[in-house]
């Protein structure tokens, strides 16, 4: 009986859940300029996955030289042409689209929880001593411009992609504090909080099952649209030379090689600054796309 | 009001003496010696030690901090290992130069973005206003060394308008520093040519930086802007008999500025970091090139130096757009936008 | 009481006495996925001095008939067809400088949410002394007598402590006050018509009489004309000589105040009469079943055909235009279409 009855809800529960998917691919889909942007971001996740079997010449990712094919212009045989080393562009810049990915995803799990928890525990918290703590520490890391702190800290340390991924998160992780600490400080005055509270709920539960649900829809947004501005903070860094060394491939380091070549041999540093704008471009149509259909998700 | 201003300045004061403590904490915790470092490879086992003794790097970090900060009280910022200087000459020389192109770049973008967005908004939904919002998202998307270089090519290359390297041209002689920046120094010296000189060598980067920003800004008034439009206190005014005109530039644009203005402080944040990437592809000498070779050669005074100095900028600044924002905003005063 | 001294002007051909006239308006407004059309051929007239209410339910288009007069609807209204006379010359033809007069000197309006319709960012002072000197009233740049004008409109609305107004910022205020502050700026200047839009809705009940009365003295002590926008007849009844019973985008009935209550004719009117509790007991008001129609999709005939206890088949095809039923007396329901204008009888 009781069985029957828990797979009835289960059931139910699922179908809800999918019906709400539903809605929310509706909403987003909507927005035809969302679909680009997801396209384009699962497009360029696609590609760096399978970068050694799509690209025309995987080897040409590491130390490969070969002077009889360099600096050659966009033609056929190499559509965005080689760099002086003879190395084919548009294998270098998919591959360095791993790089750039593997960075925002180890940037965003290190930093997102950390900061969202920080956040919610000041902003429950507020008018406490561990809110002064937390929000004063908070308050050190912004008082710099995110780059420059980034800069700094993997300046001081090896040049690798992981160093700078730390680099990354030190700069990071405050924007979150900041984020959720605010929107935790108002939700905490929310009748169902109080009356929670007043059902003798445990802190963490209020915390954790109460306020946290209902700032997930902005985390979410921002995470989506700081992949971009990730990848966008990593090739600032890789193009000071501070990042992902030669010979591997990295958005900023090419950028960088390439400009020395400018104006003769202008698509060695091109390309790879279109192929910046197109993936920050995506991950933005993307994020705009989440927010509004999140926003109307909550409206409606 | 009063009272929430020096709230605020005290904690600004606390913030950055954590802020130093943090620098110096990262700066001596990082493997490697720095005093190696500084003299090679090559340099004698003796000569290191010596200069170790120099930098105070045999006491303990607690030590190393006194001295430093006691340093900094009289204006004294230790050596620089690159240039072999005063930290603190190196900051006055280039610190100027920097102001110059982040003063500039910030006025463009104020300007700039807020010109498009009130245009935009007034003609929304026109093909300008389309116009205006595709290229707010390219100028979001494309990071300030992209637009650097793109000026480059296109302003220094294809169209030689602009010089595209260093402060000024050759012929043209450094005016007597006064405040450091070569454009007021030379005007103050009675000498227009160079200063003329001098702010064509600002144009371009000061442009390649600002583009993000303005977008940004533009985006963001078009869209409270329009927002506004629809508020019943603008059709009460203009039901008053207030002329459209006026109710644009006045009565919508004010309300309409804070958020944008609110979202200025971190744009401005985003030039000095940018400042780094775009004074480098320029070969401009201002402190954010200092700043990076410091870093690439792990200059430890110069670096903690040039934190320190952006850390004051950007909380000064911060205190700025919080009394404009207050200004702007009776509601909030001066205390509140954080929260 | 001041039915007398003004003459009624009641057929839409009447012109010379009139301030307003409204003509077969139809406006739609453009939102996502469709075009709402809200006005469908409004028809109205207020004369010179007189005091008109319009009263209908939520969202029937009220405030979009009086935003029309000041030409000051959202951008993403569209007008279709009809007219808007202001003192016989048509509002959306005119000049720059002639619709500058019209809203300098000619008509004001007052809304709902003082707290919404108040530039939040801008001290009392600066908009009130902004509007008086754009009304081209007074010369320009005198700003003594600007002032001087300013604080006798802030004490004329009864605000305490007139002249420290001028410094204060909306936020500061209580509702009551700033829809004071409000009336002050509507009425600092002479004007001939003065348009409120549910002036007491979002107001406490106690401040909703004070603010009502205030309204109607300053209308009254200036012979201004009034268009009142309320959904509550009660109110209606106290101010106005003459009210339009409006139901989703059309006028459904006009008649003087006090036939509208003794003799209510359309189904509309009569079911709206019939939700005033009685302070003679007689239980709970019986309320109109249904609701307003969706405007993406409206009923093709009369808009009310839906919800209406007497509909007929012609009702559901065609829409019925005003009929006069009797003196000053004007309905829109195919009801009285057979029936002789002169000496109807019917009790709703």
């Amino acid at each position: 009986m009781t069985g029957t009855k828990g797979e009835e809800l289960r059931k139910r529960a699922k179908e809800k859940r999918s019906e709400r998917f539903r809605r929310a691919w509706y909403k987003f889909s909507r927005n035809r300029i969302s679909v680009v942007g997801l396209v384009m971001v699962l497009a360029i996740v696609l590609l760096a996955i399978f970068a050694p079997y799509v690209t025309p010449y995987p080897k040409h990712a590491g130390a490969f030289v070969d002077f009889m094919t360099g600096s050659v212009g966009p033609s056929l045989k190499h559509w965005l042409g080689t760099d002086v080393f003879g190395r084919d562009i548009l294998t270098r810049v998919i591959f360095a689209f791993r790089g750039a990915l593997i960075m925002s995803t180890g940037v965003l799990v290190l930093v997102v929880p950390l900061g969202v928890v920080l956040g919610l525990i000041a902003g429950y918290l507020k008018g406490t001593w561990i809110e002064t703590v937390i929000m004063r520490i908070t308050d050190v890391f912004l008082a710099l411009p995110p780059l420059i702190l980034a800069l700094a800290v993997s300046a001081l340390m090896r040049p690798t992609l992981f160093n700078s991924m730390m680099a990354v998160c030190v700069s990071w992780w405050p924007w979150y504090t900041r984020l959720i600490y605010g929107m935790a400080s108002s939700l905490r005055n929310e009748f169902y909080v109080k009356a929670s509270e007043l059902t003798g709920a445990s802190k963490p539960h209020v915390i954790f099952r109460e306020i946290l649900p209902n700032c997930i829809a902005p985390i979410f947004t921002k995470m989506t649209l700081d992949v971009g501005w990730v990848i966008l903070t990593g090739a600032s860094l890789s193009f000071v030379g501070l990042g992902e060394q030669p010979p591997k491939a990295a958005l900023g380091t090419m950028i960088s090689d390439g400009a020395k070549y400018l104006p003769a041999q202008w698509w060695i540093a091109v390309f790879p600054a279109i192929a910046i704008m197109v993936v920050v471009l995506a991950f933005n149509l993307l994020g705009d796309g989440i927010k509004d259909m999140l926003a109307t998700e909550e409206g409606s | 009001m009063g009272s929430d201003l020096l709230k605020r300045i005290g904690l600004s004061i606390f913030v950055l003496f954590s802020l130093s403590i943090l620098i110096f904490l990262i700066a001596r915790v990082v493997p490697g010696d720095p005093a190696r470092l500084a003299l090679g490879p090559r340099a004698p086992e003796w000569a290191v030690e010596n200069l170790r003794k120099e930098m105070h790097l045999d006491k303990p970090f607690y030590a190393q901090y006194g001295l430093w900060l006691a340093g900094i009280g009289h204006g004294d910022l230790g050596k620089s290992l690159v240039t072999r200087r005063p930290v603190s000459a190196d900051i006055r020389e280039f610190l100027p130069a920097t102001f110059e192109i982040v003063g500039l770049s910030a006025l463009i973008m104020a300007l700039g973005g807020i010109f498009l967005g009130v245009l935009s908004a007034k003609y929304s939904n026109s093909w300008f206003d389309g116009v205006t919002r595709i290229i707010s998202y390219l100028g979001i998307v494309t990071p300030a060394f992209v637009w650097a270089i793109i000026f480059m090519l296109i302003f220094g290359y294809v169209f030689p308008i602009f010089p595209i390297t260093g402060r000024l041209s050759p012929g043209f002689e450094a005016p007597t520093t006064i405040t450091g920046m070569f454009t007021l120094d030379s005007l103050l010296a009675g000498d227009p040519r160079t200063a003329w000189d001098a702010f064509l060598h600002l144009v371009l980067p000061a442009i390649a930086l600002a583009m993000g920003g303005l977008a940004q800004a533009a985006r963001i008034t078009r869209s409270s802007m329009t927002d506004n439009m629809s508020k019943d206190y603008i059709a009460a005014e203009t039901a008053y008999g207030i002329p459209p005109r006026r109710i644009l530039m006045k009565y919508l644009l004010k309300p309409s500025l804070i958020p944008t203005v609110s979202v200025m402080a971190l744009d401005i944040a985003a030039l000095f970091g940018n400042a780094f990437l775009v004074e480098l592809i320029f070969n401009y000498p201002g402190l954010s090139r200092y700043g990076i070779e410091a870093m690439l050669n792990k200059d430890l005074n110069a670096i903690s130096a040039v934190i320190m100095v952006l850390g004051l900028a950007f909380v000064t600044m911060n205190i700025a757009i919080d009394i404009l924002v207050g200004y702007l905003d009776p509601r909030i005063g001066l205390a509140g936008r954080r929260n | 009481m001041a039915d007398a001294s003004v003459a009624k002007p009641m057929s839409s051909a009447v012109g010379a006495e009139s301030i307003v006239q409204i003509k077969d308006l139809h406006v739609g407004f453009k939102v996502f996925g469709g075009l709402l059309k809200v006005l469908n051929g409004v028809n109205m007239v207020v004369g010179r001095g007189e005091k008109i209410g319009i009263v209908g339910e939520t969202g029937c288009g009220k405030t979009t008939t009086v935003k029309s007069i000041l030409r000051i609807l959202p951008g993403e209204a569209r007008i279709f067809h009809g007219e808007v006379l202001f003192q016989d010359k048509n509002v959306y033809k005119m000049h720059p400088h002639e619709l500058q007069k019209l809203r300098g000197q000619g008509a004001s309006m007052i809304f709902q949410d003082p707290t919404a319709a108040l530039n939040p960012v801008f001290t009392l002072g600066e908009q009130i002394s902004e509007i008086i000197s754009h009304s081209g009233t007074q010369p320009e740049g005198k700003k003594e007598a600007i002032k001087i004008l300013a604080v006798k409109a802030f004490r004329e609305a009864t605000l305490p402590d007139a002249e420290r107004m001028m410094e204060t910022y909306p936020f500061q205020l209580s509702g009551g006050m700033r829809q004071r502050a409000c009336i002050a700026m509507a009425l600092a200047t002479p004007r001939d018509l003065m348009i409120a839009d549910e002036p007491t809705t979002n107001l406490d009940v106690t401040i909703q009489d004070q603010v009502l009365r205030l309204l109607k003295n300053l209308v009254d002590q200036r012979g201004m004309s009034l268009i009142l926008i309320t959904h509550s007849l009660g109110v209606a009844r106290e101010t106005t000589d003459r009210i339009y019973i409006m139901y989703a985008g059309n006028m459904v009935e006009v008649a003087r105040t006090a036939e509208i209550f003794e003799r209510p004719l359309h189904p509309y009117t009569t079911g709206l009469l019939s939700c005033i509790p009685k302070l003679t007991g007689g239980g709970v008001a019986e309320g109109i079943p249904g609701r307003i129609p969706d405007y993406m999709n409206p009923p093709a005939g009369c808009r009310f055909e839906p919800r209406c206890p007497k509909a007929m088949e012609r009702c559901k095809k065609e829409k019925p235009e005003f009929v006069e039923v009797g003196k000053d007396h004007q309905v829109a329901c195919f009801l009285y279409y057979q029936v002789p204008q002169n000496g109807v009888q019917h009790h709703g």
